[in-house]
Protein backbone atom coordinates (compact mmCIF):
# COMPACT_ATOMS: atom_id res chain seq x y z
CA UNK A 1 0.00 0.00 0.00
CA UNK A 2 1.14 3.71 -0.85
CA UNK A 3 0.08 6.59 1.27
CA UNK A 4 -0.61 9.67 -1.43
CA UNK A 5 -1.55 12.22 1.51
CA UNK A 6 -1.45 11.31 4.79
CA UNK A 7 -3.75 14.00 6.30
CA UNK A 8 -4.03 15.65 9.05
CA UNK A 9 -1.92 12.97 11.59
CA UNK A 10 -2.03 9.36 10.51
CA UNK A 11 0.06 6.95 12.28
CA UNK A 12 0.05 3.00 12.95
CA UNK A 13 -1.29 1.63 16.17
CA UNK A 14 -1.95 -1.54 17.83
CA UNK A 15 -3.53 -1.94 20.80
CA UNK A 16 -0.24 -0.66 22.77
CA UNK A 17 2.77 -1.33 24.74
CA UNK A 18 1.27 -2.95 27.72
CA UNK A 19 4.18 -3.86 30.39
CA UNK A 20 6.38 -1.20 30.33
CA UNK A 21 4.88 1.71 32.36
CA UNK A 22 7.21 0.40 35.15
CA UNK A 23 9.72 1.72 33.18
CA UNK A 24 8.30 4.89 31.98
CA UNK A 25 7.11 4.06 29.20
CA UNK A 26 3.47 4.88 27.90
CA UNK A 27 1.27 2.54 26.25
CA UNK A 28 0.49 4.43 23.39
CA UNK A 29 -1.73 2.63 20.87
CA UNK A 30 -4.97 3.51 19.69
CA UNK A 31 -6.92 6.13 21.29
CA UNK A 32 -10.43 4.51 20.62
CA UNK A 33 -9.23 0.81 21.28
CA UNK A 34 -12.98 -0.61 20.19
CA UNK A 35 -12.93 0.83 16.74
CA UNK A 36 -9.32 -0.92 16.16
CA UNK A 37 -10.18 -4.44 17.66
CA UNK A 38 -13.80 -3.86 15.64
CA UNK A 39 -11.67 -3.14 11.91
CA UNK A 40 -9.30 -5.84 12.51
CA UNK A 41 -12.28 -8.62 13.36
CA UNK A 42 -14.02 -7.72 10.34
CA UNK A 43 -10.76 -8.46 8.35
CA UNK A 44 -10.54 -11.61 10.05
CA UNK A 45 -7.58 -10.38 11.93
CA UNK A 46 -6.43 -11.37 15.60
CA UNK A 47 -8.30 -8.05 17.30
CA UNK A 48 -4.76 -6.39 18.28
CA UNK A 49 -3.38 -6.57 15.43
CA UNK A 50 -1.62 -3.32 13.88
CA UNK A 51 -4.25 -0.47 12.13
CA UNK A 52 -3.70 2.81 10.95
CA UNK A 53 -5.01 5.52 13.24
CA UNK A 54 -6.25 8.61 10.55
CA UNK A 55 -7.43 11.72 12.43
CA UNK A 56 -9.62 14.14 10.79
CA UNK A 57 -9.38 14.11 6.76
CA UNK A 58 -7.04 14.86 3.84
CA UNK A 59 -5.58 10.83 3.85
CA UNK A 60 -5.36 8.86 0.40
CA UNK A 61 -4.16 5.58 0.42
CA UNK A 62 -3.58 3.81 -2.67
CA UNK A 63 -3.86 -0.28 -3.07
CA UNK A 64 -1.04 -2.36 -4.93
CA UNK A 65 -2.51 -5.47 -4.50
CA UNK A 66 -6.20 -6.37 -3.77
CA UNK A 67 -6.97 -6.56 -0.01
CA UNK A 68 -9.73 -6.93 2.15
CA UNK A 69 -9.90 -3.65 4.77
CA UNK A 70 -12.58 -2.16 7.26
CA UNK A 71 -12.65 1.26 8.36
CA UNK A 72 -14.36 1.58 11.49
CA UNK A 73 -14.60 4.44 14.33
CA UNK A 74 -14.72 8.39 13.20
CA UNK A 75 -17.89 9.01 10.32
CA UNK A 76 -15.66 9.93 7.49
CA UNK A 77 -16.72 10.47 4.00
CA UNK A 78 -14.88 7.72 2.56
CA UNK A 79 -14.63 6.94 -1.17
CA UNK A 80 -12.76 5.21 -4.27
CA UNK A 81 -13.23 6.48 -7.62
CA UNK A 82 -15.85 9.15 -6.09
CA UNK A 83 -18.10 6.12 -4.91
CA UNK A 84 -19.19 6.22 -1.30
CA UNK A 85 -17.44 3.61 0.61
CA UNK A 86 -19.24 2.06 3.99
CA UNK A 87 -17.53 2.18 7.19
CA UNK A 88 -17.88 -1.04 10.10
CA UNK A 89 -17.67 -3.58 7.25
CA UNK A 90 -15.34 -5.21 5.56
CA UNK A 91 -14.39 -4.10 2.00
CA UNK A 92 -12.68 -5.97 -0.94
CA UNK A 93 -10.46 -3.60 -2.84
CA UNK A 94 -9.00 -4.63 -6.39
CA UNK A 95 -5.37 -3.03 -7.48
CA UNK A 96 -5.34 0.16 -8.29
CA UNK A 97 -8.03 1.21 -5.69
CA UNK A 98 -7.40 4.25 -4.07
CA UNK A 99 -9.01 5.03 -0.59
CA UNK A 100 -10.33 8.51 0.09
CA UNK A 101 -10.73 10.01 3.69
CA UNK A 102 -12.56 12.97 3.79
CA UNK A 103 -14.64 15.22 6.31
CA UNK A 104 -15.08 13.80 9.49
CA UNK A 105 -18.83 14.43 9.78
CA UNK A 106 -19.01 12.74 13.21
CA UNK A 107 -15.68 11.60 15.56
CA UNK A 108 -12.41 12.99 15.02
CA UNK A 109 -10.23 9.29 14.59
CA UNK A 110 -10.78 6.29 11.85
CA UNK A 111 -9.15 2.89 12.10
CA UNK A 112 -8.12 1.44 9.10
CA UNK A 113 -7.01 -2.49 9.44
CA UNK A 114 -6.33 -4.59 6.14
CA UNK A 115 -6.52 -8.46 6.05
CA UNK A 116 -3.00 -9.33 7.26
CA UNK A 117 -2.30 -6.27 9.82
CA UNK A 118 -0.13 -3.59 8.80
CA UNK A 119 3.82 -5.35 9.06
CA UNK A 120 6.05 -2.95 10.78
CA UNK A 121 8.54 -4.06 13.21
CA UNK A 122 7.96 -4.88 16.77
CA UNK A 123 8.93 -2.84 19.31
CA UNK A 124 8.83 -3.77 23.36
CA UNK A 125 5.90 -6.16 22.14
CA UNK A 126 4.00 -3.85 20.14
CA UNK A 127 3.92 -1.73 16.62
CA UNK A 128 1.91 1.06 18.48
CA UNK A 129 3.68 4.82 17.48
CA UNK A 130 5.11 6.26 20.08
CA UNK A 131 5.85 9.68 18.69
CA UNK A 132 7.09 11.40 21.51
CA UNK A 133 10.47 8.70 21.69
CA UNK A 134 10.72 8.20 17.98
CA UNK A 135 9.58 4.77 19.30
CA UNK A 136 7.55 1.98 16.65
CA UNK A 137 5.27 2.52 14.02
CA UNK A 138 7.03 3.46 10.86
CA UNK A 139 10.10 4.60 12.15
CA UNK A 140 8.33 6.55 15.08
CA UNK A 141 7.04 8.95 13.20
CA UNK A 142 3.59 10.21 11.81
CA UNK A 143 3.05 8.66 8.29
CA UNK A 144 4.24 10.95 5.24
CA UNK A 145 3.02 10.91 0.93
CA UNK A 146 4.88 8.64 -0.28
CA UNK A 147 5.69 5.68 2.46
CA UNK A 148 4.91 2.23 1.31
CA UNK A 149 3.08 0.09 3.90
CA UNK A 150 4.33 -3.67 4.15
CA UNK A 151 0.66 -5.94 5.36
CA UNK A 152 1.50 -9.58 6.95
CA UNK A 153 -0.04 -12.53 5.49
CA UNK A 154 -4.16 -12.68 5.74
CA UNK A 155 -5.50 -15.19 7.35
CA UNK A 156 -7.66 -17.84 5.65
CA UNK A 157 -10.99 -16.74 6.42
CA UNK A 158 -10.07 -13.47 4.71
CA UNK A 159 -8.17 -15.26 1.86
CA UNK A 160 -11.79 -16.80 0.76
CA UNK A 161 -13.44 -13.72 1.13
CA UNK A 162 -11.03 -11.89 -1.01
CA UNK A 163 -11.47 -14.87 -3.25
CA UNK A 164 -15.20 -14.65 -3.69
CA UNK A 165 -15.52 -11.33 -3.85
CA UNK A 166 -13.07 -11.14 -6.72
CA UNK A 167 -15.31 -13.55 -8.40
CA UNK A 168 -18.44 -11.78 -8.10
CA UNK A 169 -16.70 -8.03 -8.75
CA UNK A 170 -19.05 -6.07 -10.78
CA UNK A 171 -18.01 -2.84 -12.42
CA UNK A 172 -16.63 -0.94 -9.74
CA UNK A 173 -12.56 -1.41 -8.21
CA UNK A 174 -14.50 -2.99 -5.17
CA UNK A 175 -17.41 -5.16 -3.14
CA UNK A 176 -18.89 -4.97 0.37
CA UNK A 177 -18.80 -8.25 2.25
CA UNK A 178 -21.01 -9.53 4.29
CA UNK A 179 -18.93 -8.52 7.23
CA UNK A 180 -20.23 -5.78 9.49
CA UNK A 181 -20.88 -4.37 12.81
CA UNK A 182 -24.40 -3.19 13.28
CA UNK A 183 -25.26 -0.11 15.25
CA UNK A 184 -21.84 0.29 16.05
CA UNK A 185 -23.33 3.62 18.28
CA UNK A 186 -23.54 0.55 20.68
CA UNK A 187 -19.44 1.31 21.06
CA UNK A 188 -19.92 4.98 22.05
CA UNK A 189 -21.49 6.86 25.40
CA UNK A 190 -24.50 9.43 23.93
CA UNK A 191 -24.20 11.33 27.32
CA UNK A 192 -22.12 12.49 29.83
CA UNK A 193 -18.80 10.80 30.22
CA UNK A 194 -18.40 8.44 33.00
CA UNK A 195 -16.12 8.89 36.21
CA UNK A 196 -15.02 7.97 39.23
CA UNK A 197 -13.75 10.26 41.76
CA UNK A 198 -10.31 10.41 41.87
CA UNK A 199 -7.34 10.04 44.98
CA UNK A 200 -8.17 13.76 44.81
CA UNK A 201 -11.37 14.66 44.18
CA UNK A 202 -12.00 15.65 48.06
CA UNK A 203 -9.40 18.01 48.02
CA UNK A 204 -11.63 20.25 45.62
CA UNK A 205 -14.12 22.09 47.27
CA UNK A 206 -18.35 21.52 47.29
CA UNK A 207 -18.29 23.78 44.52
CA UNK A 208 -15.59 22.65 42.71
CA UNK A 209 -17.26 19.13 42.61
CA UNK A 210 -20.18 20.00 42.05
CA UNK A 211 -19.21 22.35 38.64
CA UNK A 212 -17.43 19.04 37.93
CA UNK A 213 -20.89 17.21 37.23
CA UNK A 214 -22.77 20.19 36.28
CA UNK A 215 -20.80 22.32 34.02
CA UNK A 216 -20.05 21.50 30.52
CA UNK A 217 -16.12 21.82 29.48
CA UNK A 218 -14.98 22.34 26.03
CA UNK A 219 -11.88 20.18 24.22
CA UNK A 220 -8.90 22.66 23.80
CA UNK A 221 -6.75 23.22 20.75
CA UNK A 222 -4.05 22.26 22.88
CA UNK A 223 -5.32 19.06 22.85
CA UNK A 224 -3.40 15.66 21.59
CA UNK A 225 -3.11 12.18 22.02
CA UNK A 226 -1.16 13.11 25.10
CA UNK A 227 -4.10 14.33 26.75
CA UNK A 228 -7.50 16.67 26.21
CA UNK A 229 -6.69 19.91 27.78
CA UNK A 230 -10.75 21.02 28.67
CA UNK A 231 -11.61 24.46 29.29
CA UNK A 232 -14.25 26.45 30.87
CA UNK A 233 -14.24 26.52 34.60
CA UNK A 234 -11.32 26.31 36.05
CA UNK A 235 -10.90 23.97 38.98
CA UNK A 236 -8.98 26.30 41.66
CA UNK A 237 -9.42 24.40 44.37
CA UNK A 238 -7.71 21.33 43.29
CA UNK A 239 -4.69 23.55 43.62
CA UNK A 240 -1.30 23.94 46.06
CA UNK A 241 -1.47 20.51 47.40
CA UNK A 242 2.40 19.31 47.13
CA UNK A 243 1.88 15.60 45.92
CA UNK A 244 4.32 12.92 45.39
CA UNK A 245 4.50 11.82 41.86
CA UNK A 246 2.42 8.33 41.15
CA UNK A 247 1.68 6.22 38.67
CA UNK A 248 -1.02 8.31 36.14
CA UNK A 249 -3.31 5.84 33.64
CA UNK A 250 -4.96 6.80 30.41
CA UNK A 251 -8.45 8.73 31.51
CA UNK A 252 -6.84 10.40 34.47
CA UNK A 253 -8.26 13.31 34.82
CA UNK A 254 -5.61 16.09 36.59
CA UNK A 255 -5.55 19.46 37.31
CA UNK A 256 -2.53 21.35 36.90
CA UNK A 257 -2.39 24.81 38.97
CA UNK A 258 -3.73 26.97 36.73
CA UNK A 259 -7.18 24.58 37.10
CA UNK A 260 -7.95 23.36 33.61
CA UNK A 261 -8.31 19.75 33.74
CA UNK A 262 -6.65 17.43 31.31
CA UNK A 263 -8.10 14.36 30.39
CA UNK A 264 -4.68 11.76 29.89
CA UNK A 265 -4.39 9.49 26.71
CA UNK A 266 -2.66 7.10 24.82
CA UNK A 267 0.89 9.08 25.07
CA UNK A 268 0.31 10.43 28.37
CA UNK A 269 3.47 10.13 30.56
CA UNK A 270 3.65 7.13 32.82
CA UNK A 271 3.60 8.89 36.02
CA UNK A 272 2.33 12.70 37.45
CA UNK A 273 2.10 14.93 40.63
CA UNK A 274 -0.70 16.76 39.89
CA UNK A 275 -4.00 16.21 41.88
CA UNK A 276 -6.21 13.47 40.57
CA UNK A 277 -9.51 13.99 41.17
CA UNK A 278 -11.09 11.89 38.62
CA UNK A 279 -10.75 8.51 36.32
CA UNK A 280 -12.97 8.16 33.21
CA UNK A 281 -14.23 4.65 32.71
CA UNK A 282 -12.70 2.34 30.41
CA UNK A 283 -15.67 1.85 28.59
CA UNK A 284 -16.45 5.33 27.60
CA UNK A 285 -12.77 5.86 26.77
CA UNK A 286 -13.23 5.39 22.90
CA UNK A 287 -16.43 8.34 23.22
CA UNK A 288 -13.63 10.87 24.51
CA UNK A 289 -11.26 10.00 21.81
CA UNK A 290 -13.66 10.31 19.13
CA UNK A 291 -14.05 14.20 20.42
CA UNK A 292 -12.32 16.79 18.55
CA UNK A 293 -11.06 20.27 19.92
CA UNK A 294 -14.40 22.46 20.23
CA UNK A 295 -16.72 19.78 21.05
CA UNK A 296 -17.96 20.16 24.14
CA UNK A 297 -18.11 17.17 27.15
CA UNK A 298 -19.95 16.80 30.21
CA UNK A 299 -19.17 14.44 33.36
CA UNK A 300 -21.07 12.08 35.44
CA UNK A 301 -20.42 10.26 38.69
CA UNK A 302 -20.97 6.31 38.90
CA UNK A 303 -19.85 3.36 40.87
CA UNK A 304 -17.53 0.93 39.86
CA UNK A 305 -20.10 -1.87 39.93
CA UNK A 306 -21.65 0.22 37.18
CA UNK A 307 -18.33 0.93 35.13
CA UNK A 308 -17.88 -2.67 34.91
CA UNK A 309 -21.13 -3.38 33.60
CA UNK A 310 -20.56 -0.61 31.01
CA UNK A 311 -17.51 -2.65 29.96
CA UNK A 312 -19.07 -6.18 30.02
CA UNK A 313 -22.10 -3.88 27.82
CA UNK A 314 -19.15 -2.73 25.11
CA UNK A 315 -17.06 -6.53 24.96
CA UNK A 316 -20.42 -7.61 24.35
CA UNK A 317 -20.91 -6.05 21.44
CA UNK A 318 -17.13 -6.28 20.07
CA UNK A 319 -17.49 -9.86 20.83
CA UNK A 320 -20.34 -10.14 18.59
CA UNK A 321 -17.71 -10.04 15.89
CA UNK A 322 -15.91 -12.85 17.24
CA UNK A 323 -15.69 -16.18 15.20
CA UNK A 324 -18.44 -14.61 13.29
CA UNK A 325 -19.36 -17.44 10.37
CA UNK A 326 -18.35 -15.92 6.49
CA UNK A 327 -21.18 -14.66 5.55
CA UNK A 328 -21.52 -14.79 1.21
CA UNK A 329 -20.05 -11.27 -0.24
CA UNK A 330 -23.10 -9.03 -2.03
CA UNK A 331 -22.44 -6.31 -4.09
CA UNK A 332 -22.62 -3.09 -3.90
CA UNK B 1 28.13 -4.49 28.22
CA UNK B 2 25.42 -4.33 30.38
CA UNK B 3 26.39 -6.74 32.95
CA UNK B 4 29.97 -4.87 33.29
CA UNK B 5 28.32 -1.96 34.40
CA UNK B 6 26.43 -4.18 37.12
CA UNK B 7 28.37 -4.96 40.08
CA UNK B 8 27.76 -5.59 43.19
CA UNK B 9 27.97 -3.83 46.71
CA UNK B 10 27.12 -3.60 50.00
CA UNK B 11 24.05 -1.38 50.15
CA UNK B 12 24.51 1.59 53.14
CA UNK B 13 22.21 1.48 56.27
CA UNK B 14 19.61 3.82 56.43
CA UNK B 15 18.83 5.89 60.06
CA UNK B 16 15.66 5.35 61.79
CA UNK B 17 14.06 8.85 60.92
CA UNK B 18 10.82 7.82 62.02
CA UNK B 19 9.04 8.03 59.16
CA UNK B 20 5.40 7.37 58.59
CA UNK B 21 5.25 3.55 57.09
CA UNK B 22 2.22 2.95 56.91
CA UNK B 23 1.08 -0.01 59.65
CA UNK B 24 -0.57 -1.97 56.68
CA UNK B 25 -0.57 -1.04 53.26
CA UNK B 26 -3.83 0.84 51.94
CA UNK B 27 -5.40 -0.12 48.93
CA UNK B 28 -7.77 1.98 46.94
CA UNK B 29 -9.65 1.76 43.77
CA UNK B 30 -8.40 4.36 41.22
CA UNK B 31 -11.12 4.24 38.29
CA UNK B 32 -12.37 0.93 37.36
CA UNK B 33 -9.25 -1.12 35.86
CA UNK B 34 -6.68 -0.02 38.57
CA UNK B 35 -5.90 -0.06 42.56
CA UNK B 36 -3.43 1.58 44.31
CA UNK B 37 -1.71 0.05 47.78
CA UNK B 38 0.03 2.75 49.43
CA UNK B 39 2.75 2.02 52.32
CA UNK B 40 3.67 5.44 53.07
CA UNK B 41 2.91 9.18 52.33
CA UNK B 42 6.57 10.81 52.38
CA UNK B 43 9.94 10.00 50.05
CA UNK B 44 11.96 7.86 51.92
CA UNK B 45 13.80 4.66 51.03
CA UNK B 46 12.33 2.62 53.96
CA UNK B 47 8.49 3.21 52.23
CA UNK B 48 10.27 2.74 48.92
CA UNK B 49 11.65 -0.40 49.79
CA UNK B 50 8.29 -1.66 50.85
CA UNK B 51 7.22 -0.89 47.73
CA UNK B 52 9.66 -2.53 45.96
CA UNK B 53 9.77 -5.79 48.42
CA UNK B 54 5.80 -5.94 47.59
CA UNK B 55 6.82 -5.16 43.70
CA UNK B 56 8.53 -8.10 43.52
CA UNK B 57 6.12 -10.44 44.84
CA UNK B 58 3.33 -9.42 42.85
CA UNK B 59 5.37 -9.82 39.84
CA UNK B 60 6.58 -13.38 40.99
CA UNK B 61 2.72 -13.91 41.65
CA UNK B 62 1.36 -12.79 38.34
CA UNK B 63 -1.75 -13.35 39.11
CA UNK B 64 -4.36 -13.82 36.37
CA UNK B 65 -6.03 -10.76 36.69
CA UNK B 66 -3.39 -9.09 36.85
CA UNK B 67 -2.08 -6.90 33.69
CA UNK B 68 0.58 -4.30 35.04
CA UNK B 69 2.41 -3.44 38.56
CA UNK B 70 3.71 0.15 38.48
CA UNK B 71 5.70 1.36 41.35
CA UNK B 72 6.66 4.66 42.66
CA UNK B 73 7.58 6.57 45.61
CA UNK B 74 5.00 5.32 48.29
CA UNK B 75 2.75 3.18 46.41
CA UNK B 76 2.42 0.71 43.69
CA UNK B 77 -0.51 0.92 40.82
CA UNK B 78 -2.25 -2.81 39.71
CA UNK B 79 -3.89 -2.29 37.07
CA UNK B 80 -5.97 -5.10 36.59
CA UNK B 81 -8.75 -6.80 33.87
CA UNK B 82 -11.92 -6.32 35.38
CA UNK B 83 -13.64 -8.76 33.05
CA UNK B 84 -11.66 -11.33 34.95
CA UNK B 85 -11.86 -10.26 38.35
CA UNK B 86 -14.06 -7.79 40.66
CA UNK B 87 -12.12 -4.90 42.36
CA UNK B 88 -12.93 -6.83 45.92
CA UNK B 89 -11.58 -10.25 44.59
CA UNK B 90 -8.04 -8.05 43.58
CA UNK B 91 -8.02 -6.59 46.84
CA UNK B 92 -8.27 -9.68 48.25
CA UNK B 93 -5.85 -11.88 46.54
CA UNK B 94 -3.38 -9.08 46.74
CA UNK B 95 -3.67 -8.65 50.61
CA UNK B 96 -2.51 -12.33 50.30
CA UNK B 97 0.50 -11.86 48.29
CA UNK B 98 1.51 -8.97 50.36
CA UNK B 99 0.61 -10.39 53.71
CA UNK B 100 3.28 -10.58 56.06
CA UNK B 101 6.15 -8.25 54.95
CA UNK B 102 8.91 -8.49 57.60
CA UNK B 103 8.76 -5.09 59.85
CA UNK B 104 12.20 -4.70 59.19
CA UNK B 105 13.25 -4.56 55.48
CA UNK B 106 16.69 -3.05 53.77
CA UNK B 107 18.38 -2.89 49.81
CA UNK B 108 20.84 -5.87 50.92
CA UNK B 109 19.92 -7.33 48.38
CA UNK B 110 19.16 -4.33 45.78
CA UNK B 111 21.61 -4.09 42.30
CA UNK B 112 24.25 -1.32 42.01
CA UNK B 113 24.35 -0.30 39.01
CA UNK B 114 27.71 1.60 38.30
CA UNK B 115 27.44 4.60 35.96
CA UNK B 116 30.54 6.01 34.15
CA UNK B 117 30.02 9.77 33.98
CA UNK B 118 32.72 12.09 31.64
CA UNK B 119 32.38 15.69 33.73
CA UNK B 120 32.82 19.25 32.60
CA UNK B 121 33.23 20.34 29.34
CA UNK B 122 31.08 20.09 26.25
CA UNK B 123 29.07 17.26 28.17
CA UNK B 124 28.81 19.16 31.58
CA UNK B 125 28.81 22.96 30.41
CA UNK B 126 26.98 23.87 34.15
CA UNK B 127 29.64 22.27 36.21
CA UNK B 128 31.20 25.43 36.80
CA UNK B 129 28.26 27.55 37.54
CA UNK B 130 27.16 24.35 39.91
CA UNK B 131 30.79 25.00 41.40
CA UNK B 132 30.42 28.64 42.01
CA UNK B 133 26.98 28.56 43.27
CA UNK B 134 28.52 26.16 46.12
CA UNK B 135 31.78 27.79 47.00
CA UNK B 136 33.16 24.65 45.38
CA UNK B 137 36.00 23.64 42.54
CA UNK B 138 34.69 21.72 39.93
CA UNK B 139 36.78 18.72 41.10
CA UNK B 140 34.95 18.86 44.26
CA UNK B 141 31.49 19.24 42.51
CA UNK B 142 32.60 15.76 41.06
CA UNK B 143 33.96 14.15 44.27
CA UNK B 144 30.71 14.81 45.90
CA UNK B 145 28.94 13.25 43.37
CA UNK B 146 30.83 10.75 42.91
CA UNK B 147 30.88 9.88 46.60
CA UNK B 148 27.31 9.08 47.71
CA UNK B 149 24.89 5.70 46.35
CA UNK B 150 21.80 7.02 44.73
CA UNK B 151 18.53 4.56 45.33
CA UNK B 152 16.19 4.82 41.79
CA UNK B 153 12.92 5.48 43.76
CA UNK B 154 10.97 5.28 40.16
CA UNK B 155 10.99 5.23 36.75
CA UNK B 156 8.82 7.77 35.14
CA UNK B 157 8.65 10.97 33.22
CA UNK B 158 10.26 9.64 30.17
CA UNK B 159 11.34 6.20 29.16
CA UNK B 160 14.27 4.89 31.28
CA UNK B 161 13.78 8.05 33.47
CA UNK B 162 15.48 7.53 36.81
CA UNK B 163 13.92 9.80 40.37
CA UNK B 164 17.01 9.24 42.27
CA UNK B 165 17.31 10.14 45.99
CA UNK B 166 20.08 10.91 47.92
CA UNK B 167 22.18 13.85 46.53
CA UNK B 168 23.92 15.76 48.83
CA UNK B 169 23.05 19.17 49.87
CA UNK B 170 26.69 20.94 49.18
CA UNK B 171 26.03 20.44 45.58
CA UNK B 172 23.11 21.10 44.79
CA UNK B 173 21.25 24.26 42.49
CA UNK B 174 17.99 25.61 40.99
CA UNK B 175 17.24 24.82 37.57
CA UNK B 176 18.03 26.85 34.55
CA UNK B 177 15.58 29.90 34.23
CA UNK B 178 15.49 29.02 30.87
CA UNK B 179 15.70 25.40 29.81
CA UNK B 180 17.39 23.94 26.83
CA UNK B 181 15.89 22.88 23.54
CA UNK B 182 17.58 19.59 23.09
CA UNK B 183 19.59 17.83 25.70
CA UNK B 184 21.39 15.17 24.33
CA UNK B 185 20.45 11.44 25.77
CA UNK B 186 23.13 10.57 28.73
CA UNK B 187 23.23 14.26 30.22
CA UNK B 188 23.60 13.93 34.01
CA UNK B 189 22.09 17.11 35.10
CA UNK B 190 21.41 18.61 38.81
CA UNK B 191 18.30 20.50 39.37
CA UNK B 192 17.31 21.58 43.01
CA UNK B 193 18.51 19.15 45.79
CA UNK B 194 18.16 16.16 42.69
CA UNK B 195 20.13 14.35 40.38
CA UNK B 196 19.38 12.49 37.06
CA UNK B 197 20.02 11.45 33.84
CA UNK B 198 18.09 12.11 30.93
CA UNK B 199 17.34 8.58 28.81
CA UNK B 200 16.31 10.07 25.84
CA UNK B 201 16.57 13.53 23.59
CA UNK B 202 14.58 16.15 25.15
CA UNK B 203 14.75 19.83 26.56
CA UNK B 204 14.88 20.38 29.83
CA UNK B 205 16.12 22.81 32.46
CA UNK B 206 18.62 20.65 34.74
CA UNK B 207 22.01 22.05 35.40
CA UNK B 208 24.24 19.70 33.17
CA UNK B 209 27.41 18.63 34.92
CA UNK B 210 28.26 15.49 32.56
CA UNK B 211 27.36 12.70 30.38
CA UNK B 212 27.59 8.86 30.72
CA UNK B 213 28.22 6.60 27.46
CA UNK B 214 25.66 4.06 28.57
CA UNK B 215 22.53 3.88 27.26
CA UNK B 216 19.74 4.38 29.97
CA UNK B 217 17.32 3.05 27.51
CA UNK B 218 17.26 1.30 24.26
CA UNK B 219 14.23 -0.45 23.25
CA UNK B 220 15.91 -3.14 21.67
CA UNK B 221 17.24 -4.15 24.81
CA UNK B 222 15.39 -7.32 26.73
CA UNK B 223 14.52 -4.69 29.32
CA UNK B 224 14.87 -1.44 27.44
CA UNK B 225 15.57 0.77 30.66
CA UNK B 226 18.79 -0.01 31.93
CA UNK B 227 17.40 0.99 35.98
CA UNK B 228 14.70 -0.23 37.62
CA UNK B 229 12.84 1.07 40.91
CA UNK B 230 15.10 -0.22 43.49
CA UNK B 231 18.21 -0.40 42.27
CA UNK B 232 21.05 1.93 43.60
CA UNK B 233 23.35 3.89 41.70
CA UNK B 234 26.78 5.00 41.78
CA UNK B 235 28.62 7.88 39.43
CA UNK B 236 32.23 7.39 38.47
CA UNK B 237 34.10 9.71 36.73
CA UNK B 238 35.78 8.48 33.54
CA UNK B 239 38.44 10.49 31.05
CA UNK B 240 36.69 11.42 27.71
CA UNK B 241 38.81 8.57 26.46
CA UNK B 242 36.87 6.01 28.84
CA UNK B 243 33.72 7.45 27.92
CA UNK B 244 34.36 6.80 23.86
CA UNK B 245 35.59 3.32 23.94
CA UNK B 246 32.62 2.59 26.43
CA UNK B 247 30.21 4.40 24.10
CA UNK B 248 31.84 2.27 21.03
CA UNK B 249 31.25 -1.07 23.06
CA UNK B 250 27.42 0.23 23.83
CA UNK B 251 26.97 0.94 19.89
Amino acid sequence: MKVLAPGLLTTVQDLGRIGFAKQGVSPSGAMDGNALRAANLLVGNDEDAAGLEITSGGMRLEFRKRALIAICGANFSLAISGVALPSWRAIYVEDGSVVEFDDARRGWRAYFAVAGGIDVPTVMGSRSTYLRAGLGGLEGRPLRAGDQLARGRAGAAAQRAMLDSGQSLGPLPFALTGRVLSNPERLYRSGPIRFIPGPQWDMMDEADRKAFVTETFEISTRSDRMGYRLSGRELRSAKGAELISTAVLTGTVQVPPGGEPIVLLADRQTTGGYPMVAQVIRADLGAVAQLRPGNEIRFTEVTIDAAHEALRYVENVVGELKGAEDRAPSRP
Amino acid sequence: MLQKAIVARECPEVGEKGVSIFERPQMSPLGDCALVIAFGDEIDQAINWRVKASWDRLEAASLPATVEHIPTFTNVTVIYDPLRASYKELVAEIGRVIEALPAQISGTEARTVEIPVCYGGDFGPDLESVAARNDLSPDEVVAIHCESTYPVYMIGFAPGFPYLGGMSERISAPRLDTPREKIPAGSVGIAGRQTGVYPIETPGGWRLIGRTPLRLFDPTRHSPSLLQAGDLVRFTAVSKKEYERTQREEA
